[in-house]
């Protein structure tokens, strides 16, 4: 392999497998940045993954597949929104319970779609003109479909929400200190809804990507854990869509190189790396002081209710 | 939420065990409400299936043994649990632990040479200790660095998966086993006994109420289970008063995934073995184990009673399995339902509508 190749089967693999992670992550950081805490998102992107799958393979429109995966999502989350926030009950457990249910009803009502391939998976693109550029061009323009682009976008438009826009420093202001926000006139719970809604809305298309466009076809429990590893990554991106976009491809990176080392690791030692990657890269961003200056939400897992406690 | 003038929401105080109780079963009625639903939606009778569910589960011998060859891991997992998540420590990780633990079990079963009398007891401490030290990493790193303990808890769970899975195909794969990925069969001194013809493997069973009464007066009459609450219930105070937040969060874990360990070292000893594939291992008993304390209100002791319910429940997932041709998954559809009802419901316990104005303050 020349390394001319190898720069673009290295770069094009980090941007298909980083995409699902960087959808769900910036969902979470929304999630998290508005206080609420949702472990759901393993649940939500398996059954964003079997809705898309069944409605693109039935009408053979792998983006209807991808809306409605959107829309499943959405749905799901509400369920942890509703108990969170409406009812206050223990974030952790609830997310938990989002994803037991996510795994148990994609796993029985997905079994007549098992093992059948999508014969119309969401096409690949290549840019005009950028693809013709030596080395990026091919690595980054070519042979990647729409989702990866709109993933990047997404970064760059919900970093500029949440720092630079009002909508971004009420989210933000809810996630702090929701006793002030609220005093201003800022309805606590809408917005945390909203945020939740969007975390499952992001979960949902990364489920979705999984099953019509990354790998076309269903699985029981084909997210196979990435939607923890997006826990973890909320938390080494410091809560910020554009550090989520860095770490996601960093993370996908890892692991696509860690496939370069079978010839000494036997593959089922392999398949632990990106979960030691995870738990390395917390343990690294644990360090020092970065942690007090660029934690986490202080009001992240506390329910709020008015005048109370 | 307005509500009409003549009811009041109002603080309740501590509630009373009846309430816990009664709440605690109408959210479960509520939710079994929820999966009938379900069902319905699915095609298939509520009321066929969960006929089904409690005639196979409870109505006859074969099915009660089975129901507790099922609530055993869930029991033993579940004290565990209860003892961690009353520290505040969220081990989601006991399937992984318990994963380790049947490890140990069977690499000491297999290759270690303990004269037979001993090689049981080998086994449960060597499942032990396996769990533990799986179940210590990450109270390390929360204690220690404050990483979040419900990743790497769970991410651990599926390292342990991939060193199941590297086991039984690569290095010890049975060379007796026909080319299958499992490990030769334990020798007869390394099979635990069962009770007559069942698969009720008893030793683990004990170990599991021993546990129970052990662990109840632990939390409830010891320093150590007094300093495992300060540390869950209020951290500052914890720091105020002296008490080591690293030795409090770390013992709750020694104990918390050393009894996930002895659950897996019961399945391979008291049900297989031998070590084969995780999912072959454990059906999710780690996490089903959540709810199981969950329900218990962390009580160790309250574990016997939840621990068998979702006995139940695995029980049922297998009988449908076989009469309505629904796959297994369908246990966790159920656990996802109860856990939401469950806290859902809290805050019933929290709150009490009263009929009548709310008097001046």
């Amino acid at each position: 392999m020349t390394w001319e190749s190898w720069i673009v089967a290295t770069v094009s693999r980090t941007l298909a497998y980083g995409t699902p992670l960087l959808l769900a992550t910036l969902g979470e950081i929304y999630a998290e940045r508005s206080g609420v805490l949702n472990l759901g998102v393993e649940g939500m992107m398996v059954v964003g993954a079997l809705s898309a799958f069944a409605v693109a393979y039935t009408t053979g429109n792998p983006w209807l597949g991808v809306l409605v995966s959107a829309a499943v999502g959405g749905a799901f989350s509400l369920i942890h929104a509703f108990a969170s926030v409406t009812l206050r009950a223990n974030q952790v457990v609830s997310g938990l319970a989002l994803t037991m249910l996510g795994l148990g009803l994609s796993g029985v009502l997905g079994r007549r779609w098992e093992g059948w391939p999508l014969l119309t998976p969401v096409k690949e693109v290549s840019v005009p003109v950028l693809g013709k550029i030596p080395v990026l061009g091919p690595a980054l323009f070519e042979g990647q479909n729409l989702l990866v682009y709109v993933g990047m976008a997404l970064a760059v438009v919900l970093w500029f929400v949440l720092y630079k826009t009002r909508i971004g420093i009420t989210i933000r202001s809810v996630g702090e200190d929701p006793a002030t926000a609220d005093s201003l006139g800022v309805n606590v719970s809408r917005v945390r809804y909203l945020c939740v809604l969007v975390g499952g809305i992001l979960a949902g298309v990364a489920g979705g990507y999984l099953s019509v466009a990354y790998r076309p076809s269903w699985t029981d429990g084909m997210t196979a854990g990435m939607g923890w590893i997006v826990i973890a990554l909320t938390i080494f991106a410091f809560w910020n869509p554009l550090l989520g976009m860095v770490g996601a491809y960093f993370f996908a990176m890892l692991f696509h190189l860690s496939f370069r080392l079978q010839a000494w690791l036997a593959p089922e030692l392999l398949k632990t790396m990106p979960y030691v990657f995870a738990i390395v890269v917390l343990v690294l961003v644990s360090k020092g002081t970065l942690q007090k200056r660029m934690g986490a939400p202080s009001a992240l897992t506390i329910p709020y209710s008015r005048g109370e406690d | 939420m307005s509500l009409p003038g003549w009811l009041t929401v109002e603080r309740r105080p501590a509630p009373s065990a009846w309430v816990v109780f009664g709440i605690s079963f109408a959210a479960i009625i509520a939710a079994l409400v929820a999966a009938g639903i379900f069902f319905q939606a699915y095609g298939v009778s509520p009321f066929r299936a969960y006929g089904d569910i409690l005639r196979g589960a409870l109505g006859s011998e074969l099915g009660l043994t089975e129901t507790i060859r099922r609530m055993i891991p869930l029991l033993v997992i579940g004290i565990g649990l209860a003892v961690a998540f009353r520290a505040l420590f969220w081990n989601i990780g006991a399937d992984g632990q318990l994963l380790i633990g049947a490890v140990a079990a069977s690499g000491i079963a297999l290759f270690s040479g303990i004269p037979d009398p001993l090689l049981i007891p080998a086994m449960f401490l060597g499942g032990f200790l396996g769990g533990a030290a799986w179940g210590v990493v990450p109270a390390f790193l929360k204690a220690r660095l404050g990483i979040n303990d419900v990743i790497t808890t769970l991410m651990l769970n599926y390292v342990a998966i991939s060193i199941v899975e590297w086991l039984i195909h690569g290095p010890w794969k049975g060379p007796t086993m026909r080319g299958f990925a499992y490990t030769d069969k334990f020798p007869a001194a390394a099979v635990l006994p069962t009770i007559a013809t069942t698969r009720i493997h008893w030793p683990t069973l004990l170990i599991g109420l021993v546990a129970a009464a052990i662990f109840f007066l632990l939390v409830q009459r010891t320093r150590l289970g007094f300093e495992i609450r300060v540390v869950g219930e209020n951290p500052y105070a914890a720091r105020f008063s002296g008490i080591s937040r690293t030795k409090v969060t770390v013992l709750a874990m020694v104990i918390s995934g050393g009894l996930a360990g002895i659950a897996g070292v019961g399945e391979v000893a008291g049900i297989h073995h031998m070590l084969l594939g995780p999912s072959h291992i454990s059906l999710g008993y780690g996490y089903t184990a959540i709810i199981v304390a969950w329900l218990a209100r962390r009580n160790p002791l309250a574990v016997i009673v939840t621990s068998f319910l979702f006995g139940v429940i695995m029980r049922g997932g297998d009988v449908i399995k076989v009469s309505l041709g629904l796959p297994f998954q369908l246990v966790n559809v159920f656990n996802g339902l109860i856990l939401f009802f469950l806290i859902g419901s809290e805050i019933l316990m929290r709150y009490r509508i009263r009929i009548g104005r709310r008097e001046a303050a």
